[in-house]
């Protein structure tokens, strides 16, 4: 079960999208789990042919159980990213889930069992899911001989016993919408907790002249069908994104004590839901993709954080932070970074506002750019750059 | 289709950005979008649902239109006969 944000300890499995047998690649959907933020889709990290499923569908399990046996090139690798040895997996039963403690370190990640020696045992080699199979169809699993690596009994072995199975599949039982609001709130406490606990945050802001960036989206949109209109968001995602190429130090992690720099500029945008709480999942390499595209995958987002069906990249990618909430009426946000990352930039509200130019007196439309830095990964000077190079770029709208 | 059913249209498309505003819930002289806390993603799917449910092309510069149920209908009903 992979941690889909600082703030989770749990997922329940909704549905598996492979089977036994399949082959996966990296980036593939492999099974939907729901958490406190809605129901995500399962990316897989690694190939290779799906050996067992051990968590079925409707149970819950805390971050870091294996959910599932990838029989890779010749070892047998866990699914989730925590790799406990096959030792492990084999013989230990599933913890139980316990919501007041989160499940300790994961598993360290070592080599798989056909490396260590393996002790001679009385127990018996048995994935969980197969045991509890077993249990369910009132087979004495000690009397079979294992198929999985290292000779385990899987669930394979189990189902093999029984000429026709029927599998009853229970629907899992969604989650009230009470519990949902106080998980999502109990959630977003804990990650802003750990927040203002860990970061010593320092905050700027600046007032950015958007007559330009205005002035081109409203031509641009003259010219565009309803469906292909631009909003100013995707303008200021696009300019955070060329920022940050130039100010990296605010792009990435803090992580044991020192600053990773993130692969790629993924930029969260913190999403309200209309049933109280917020996301901020990720759109993948800003800085790469014209305005176009940003605009459509801004909105194919906001409408997958609404409605289910974000990706779990999209859930722990993300390298910094927007909050925008100007169309709360806000004039400027100074908002809270997001565990790990080390910065997070705020929008309010576009204003019309006086404003002066080369001693001329004018009225512009204007909006507040506010950014919460890290102390521990860069200082008031480095962020002062991002927000005036996003002001500059923002000038200039044709070019972004 | 007449401003009565247009306005029916315009709440039944509320209602897939957000699912807890009910028929009833906004008044027909209520501004749409404080009324239904639409963002302005909300609000441009909203323009993009109408205008697929009608035709009508909505120009950037007349969304001041749709402010309220009866402001909105009364413009699309215009559209569309004109």
């Amino acid at each position: 079960m992979p941690s889909l944000g600082a703030d989770m300890a749990a997922g329940q499995i909704v549905e598996w999208l492979v089977e036994p047998g399949d082959h996966v690649k990296r980036g593939d959907i492999i099974a939907v789990v729901e958490t406190e933020k809605g129901a995500i889709e399962i990316e897989i990290f690694d190939e290779g042919k799906i050996q067992e499923v051990l968590v079925p569908v409707g149970e819950k399990a805390p971050v870091g159980m294996v959910l599932a046996l990838l029989d890779g090139t010749a070892d047998a690798d866990a699914v989730s990213p925590t790799i406990p040895t096959l030792e492990e997996s084999v013989t230990e039963e599933p913890r139980p889930l316990d919501a007041a403690s989160p499940p300790e370190t994961p598993f360290p990640a070592t080599d798989t069992a056909q490396t260590t020696s393996p002790e001679p045992s009385e127990r018996l080699r048995i994935t969980p899911t197969a045991r509890r199979r077993a249990a369910e169809l009132g087979i004495d699993p000690s009397t079979l001989s294992g198929s999985g690596a290292a000779g385990a009994i899987i669930l394979a072995d189990i189902e093999a016993m029984l000429p026709e199975v029927a599998t009853p599949t229970a629907p899992p039982t969604p989650e009230e919408p009470a519990d949902r609001k106080s998980a999502i709130r109990h959630a977003i406490g804990a990650a802003m907790s750990r927040s203002n606990r860990e970061i010593p945050h320092y905050y700027l802001g600046t007032t950015i002249d958007m007559e330009p960036t205005l002035n081109w989206i409203e031509a641009t949109n003259k010219e565009r069908p309803v469906t292909e209109r631009l909003l100013s968001s995707a303008l200021l995602l696009r300019a955070v994104g060329l920022a940050l190429r130039q100010v990296p130090d605010l792009n990435g992690f803090w992580e044991d004590g020192a600053f990773r720099p993130g692969e790629g500029i993924h930029v969260g945008w913190s999403i309200s839901l209309r049933g109280g709480g917020l996301i901020a999942p990720a759109i993948h390499d800003v800085d790469q993709k014209p305005i176009p595209q940003l605009m459509t995958e801004f909105r194919d987002l906001v409408k997958r954080t609404r409605q289910g069906g974000l990706r779990s990249s999209e859930m722990t990618d993300a390298t910094i932070t927007i909050t925008s909430l100007g169309d709360q009426g806000v004039q400027s946000v100074f908002g809270m970074i997001y565990p790990p990352q080390v910065g997070l930039i705020g929008f309010g509200k576009i204003y019309e506002r006086v404003w002066t130019n080369n001693g001329m007196i004018d009225a512009h439309r204007v909006i507040e750019a506010t950014l919460s830095g890290d102390h521990r990964a860069s200082d008031g000077h480095t962020g002062g750059q991002l927000l005036s190079l996003i002001d500059r770029l923002l000038q200039e709208p044709s070019k972004l | 289709m007449n401003e009565t059913e247009l306005k029916a249209l315009i709440i039944r498309q509320i209602g897939e950005i957000a699912p807890e505003i009910e028929p009833g819930m906004v008044g027909p002289d209520e501004d749409i979008r404080e009324a239904c806390d639409l963002d302005s993603m909300d609000f441009l799917n909203l323009v993009i649902a109408l205008h697929e449910a009608t035709g009508v092309d909505i120009p950037e510069e007349d969304y001041p239109h749709l402010r309220t149920l009866n402001e909105g209908s009364a413009y699309l009903a215009k559209a569309l006969t004109g």
